[in-house]
């Protein structure tokens, strides 16, 4: 079979019943008639086995605020005297 | 009990020359004889020989055995002085804020002086020691304490001191102008930011910080109006002046000193230098995020309820506290003839951030 898009050759595939041709060159993907559908389902039935329940919400991250950097701190400053100053200094 | 603070040499220029903040200064036989009379007047209180305890340059300390008595910066006023005395008496706040030895506000060579319990302060030689658990559930408390069971106080300090604190820089260096130029990008009183300014440029005693019109948050969007803190914070405790030389151990417990800027105002301000600390990359997560938990739990509800995205509240008073921590550093710098060290460059870094997510701000449409 011949891609329909660059001419190139399809080469096909058997996964779990499902027939994928595959072109060569630019590895484009043609699905025949129902492939689609039977992709779904084997997906949502992958999906159920392994999240039977829906995820938790994750928890807030508060972490920081956008106009600060505490992702790329400076924290070997810790016996500079400025440091110590400024942390029992008014 | 200082058995953690060095006595500091006798000469007293030492300490009041240009190496400190450069606040104030005097004629050195001024001072001698100011620290004559408060070791006469610390020994007829105390029960042993009088000392000078360190302290920053404004302040002169006498420790005589058990108490201390501080001669408060010269330009302190009486009348405030003394309602916040009279508060730091009161039994709402005993176990909190120090309480003095007496209420009674004496005058010394001109200088307003108090007498308190002498305790063991943080020691700065170990900062990794310092007990931040203890000073989250200690201005928990403190905030917890309604305005009205206390009598009546001025405002804390906090928002005046920054622009203060900027006005105080000499300086026309690039790091200077930098600090200027993010001040004027914030809706503090009498900033060019804030269009809603209250005449004379300070909140009045009680009043919610003005800040614009729509209160915005760190994103630009329109704030929360309606969250609680903010209103509440006309009722609110804050001790105005926070940080890790703010606690003395007295009694084998932490309890809050320094009562100058006591009143109240937003408690939010109280968190806001470790808050501009861990913004600015300074202060670690895990000590930031300790902190605020334990603030939290101890009831602490200045930067909204646990599980609550703190930074709304925080925001304005990290980036004002940023600000006047790059001006009081750059000022200690310049004075002293030395270039800036890696800590106020990343305070000078955020200022730069600061201005920028302000300027972005004002640039967004009205929503």
């Amino acid at each position: 079979m011949q891609c329909p898009k660059c001419r190139g050759l399809m080469r096909t595939y058997e996964r779990n019943g499902v027939h994928i041709d595959q072109c060569e060159s630019c590895r484009g993907i043609f699905l025949d008639y129902g492939e689609l559908e039977t992709l779904t389902r084997i997906e949502s039935q992958w999906s159920q086995q392994h999240h039977s329940a829906p995820p938790p919400p994750p928890p807030p991250v508060h972490g920081a605020p956008g106009w600060g950097a505490p992702h790329h701190g400076h924290y070997g400053h810790h016996r500079q005297r400025s440091w110590v100053g400024m942390l029992f200094s008014t | 009990m200082i058995d953690a603070v060095e006595v500091p040499p006798p000469a007293p220029i030492q300490r009041y020359g240009g190496t400190g903040d450069g606040w104030f200064t005097w004629r050195v036989s001024d001072s001698d004889d100011l620290i004559d009379d408060l070791r006469r007047l610390a020994e007829r209180h105390g029960d042993g020989p009088a000392e000078v305890i360190p302290t920053r340059p404004d302040v002169v300390i006498v420790r005589a055995g058990s108490i201390v008595v501080k001669a408060h910066g010269p330009g302190a006023r009486r009348e405030p002085l003394e309602l916040r005395v009279r508060a730091a008496a009161h039994p709402a706040l005993r176990g909190i804020v120090l309480g003095p030895v007496t209420e009674e506000v004496a005058v010394v060579r001109g200088r307003l002086v108090t007498v308190w319990p002498a305790g063991t302060p943080v020691d700065p030689g170990d900062p990794d020691a310092a007990p931040w658990t203890a000073a989250a559930r200690l201005l928990a408390r403190l905030h917890a304490v309604p305005a009205r069971a206390l009598p009546p106080l001025p405002p804390a300090g906090g928002p005046a001191r920054v622009a203060a604190t900027v006005a105080r820089l000499e300086g026309r260096s690039p790091a200077a102008d930098l600090v200027r130029r993010t001040l004027a990008c914030l809706p503090l009183p009498g900033s060019p930011a804030s269009p809603g300014d209250l005449p004379g440029g300070f909140p009045a005693p009680g009043a919610r910080l003005p800040g614009p019109r729509v209160p915005l948050d760190s994103t630009g969007a329109p704030g929360h109006p309606g969250e609680p803190g903010a209103s509440a914070a006309a009722g609110s405790l804050a001790h105005g002046d926070w940080h890790m030389g703010q606690l003395v151990s007295a009694g084998g417990e932490w309890t809050l000193i320094d009562i100058d800027d006591l009143g109240t105002g937003d408690p939010a301000w109280d968190l806001a230098r470790p808050a501009a600390w861990f913004a600015a990359g300074l202060l670690e997560p895990s000590v930031w995020h300790g902190f605020l938990a334990a603030y939290r739990a101890a009831g602490g509800r200045a930067a909204g309820a646990e599980g609550d995205d703190p930074w709304p509240r925080l925001d304005l008073p990290a980036q004002a506290m940023t600000v006047q921590l790059a001006a009081a550093s750059i000022d200690k710098a310049e004075r002293a003839g030395r270039p800036l060290d890696e800590v106020e460059h990343a305070l000078l870094d955020t200022c730069e951030k600061i201005a920028r997510a302000r300027n972005a701000c004002h640039g967004a449409p009205a929503q």
